[in-house]
């Protein structure tokens, strides 16, 4: 190119990048799971499908943790303060995270709601993730597990349309078993079968927010996993801001 | 649809690095998308054509190479076949994912005055 007046041919540059496309996201939820680790917080995404009993879920999480573990939570709610307020009312500090038209929650959004938490002595963090089975799945948060709920109603094949999101699961909680009996045909053991196609080492929980049925094996799941998370100081303590 | 926010981070991330090296215009992204990334490649597309205007990527072509899942054995590395219980069919270990869940961004081309 001439060098005085800048005329002639501009060059193309090839550059090689090979990076994540969501890089920012995950420096994000990893500045998320230092929060977490140097709280000794053990954060859960909870995700699965609108109405699959997420909510209802932690209702239930927070009466039978109640005096032995300290919940706080955020929803993602696309509009409505509705769920957090259900929290609240259930004795849980809550908070939503409206997202707007976002189909999922990211690690910014989980990051500033965080803020609002400095002051809590927690021991358990639920993220309930937006009702969706596609969109969160892509997105960590800086989380310690995923949870994915799947509700007995939507059926034993989701697993094999949805795979993402049962492949990025650490748990499955089967919910609203109570209602099996109305669902002939389907079992337990038809979404274990569905799950094993998607789930290299499936782990499902069956319980029922409604009759507490299966609630003392997620409690104990739970319970193991608390153990775990403030057992190992996380090498990432001292990166906070 | 979480292809917008993909393709925003995309942008944001082509157009750092095309500042960076003083690029007039950005003319060609080349992205890699895995086939249970959960990202679907005509959505990813038709966010692109939405959200690139006025932005350096406005004339730039994007391509996206598709990446088949593979699952093989964590222990001994047979191959499980995509579909199957993902248990080892020699020696009963669980499967690993080898690829098929990867969001990259490989290449990107630009005209540097
Ligand atoms: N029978 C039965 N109903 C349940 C159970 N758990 C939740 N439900 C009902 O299912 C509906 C949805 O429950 P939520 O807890 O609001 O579900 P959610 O996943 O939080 O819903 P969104 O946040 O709106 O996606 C409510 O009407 C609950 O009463 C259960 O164990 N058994
Ligand atoms: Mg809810
Ligand atoms: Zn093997």
């Amino acid at each position: 190119m001439c060098q005085s007046c800048g005329c002639g041919d501009a060059e193309i540059v090839a550059l090689d990048i090979h990076d994540k496309v969501l890089a920012a996201n995950d420096r994000m939820a990893l500045h998320n799971r230092g929060h977490f680790a140097q709280r000794g917080i053990l954060a859960l995404n909870l995700m699965g499908s609108p109405g699959a009993g997420k909510t209802a879920i932690v209702e239930a999480t927070s009466s039978a943790l109640k005096g032995r573990a300290r919940l706080g939570a955020v929803s993602g709610d696309l509009a409505t303060d509705r769920d957090a307020r259900r929290l609240r009312q259930a004795g849980v500090p809550a908070l939503t995270i409206t997202t707007g038209a976002a189909c999922h929650l990211d690690a910014a959004m989980v990051h500033r709601a965080l803020d609002s938490f400095r002051s809590a002595a927690l021991d358990i963090f639920v993220i309930e993730n937006v009702g969706n089975l596609v969109c969160p799945a892509i997105y960590d948060l800086g989380q310690a597990a995923n949870v994915v709920a799947l509700s007995v109603t939507e059926g034993e094949d989701k697993p094999l349309k949805y795979p993402p999101i049962f492949r990025a699961a650490d748990l499955v909680l089967l919910t609203k078993i109570d209602l099996l009996p109305h669902l002939p045909g389907l079992s337990v053991a038809a979404f274990e079968e569905s799950l094993s196609h998607v789930m290299p080492e499936p782990r499902i929980i069956p319980i029922s927010a409604r009759t507490g049925e299966g609630i003392s094996d997620w409690i104990d799941w739970i319970t193991d996993r608390l153990a775990a998370s403030s057992a190992v100081p996380s090498p990432q303590g001292e990166q906070q801001t | 649809m979480h292809e917008y926010s993909i393709v925003q981070a995309l942008l944001a991330r082509v157009e750092q690095e095309a500042r960076a090296r003083g690029a007039s215009a950005v003319l060609r992204v080349r992205v890699r998308v895995g086939a249970v990334s959960g990202v679907e490649p005509e959505l990813l597309a038709c966010a692109y054509e939405f959200f690139r205007v006025r932005t350096l990527c406005e004339r730039a072509e994007l391509n996206i190479d598709r990446v088949e899942e593979q699952w093989a054995c964590q222990a001994c590395r047979t191959t499980v076949e995509r579909g199957a219980v993902l248990i080892c069919p020699r020696c009963g270990a669980p499967a690993r994912l080898t690829q098929g869940d990867e969001i990259m961004l490989e290449r990107i081309e630009m005209e540097v005055p």
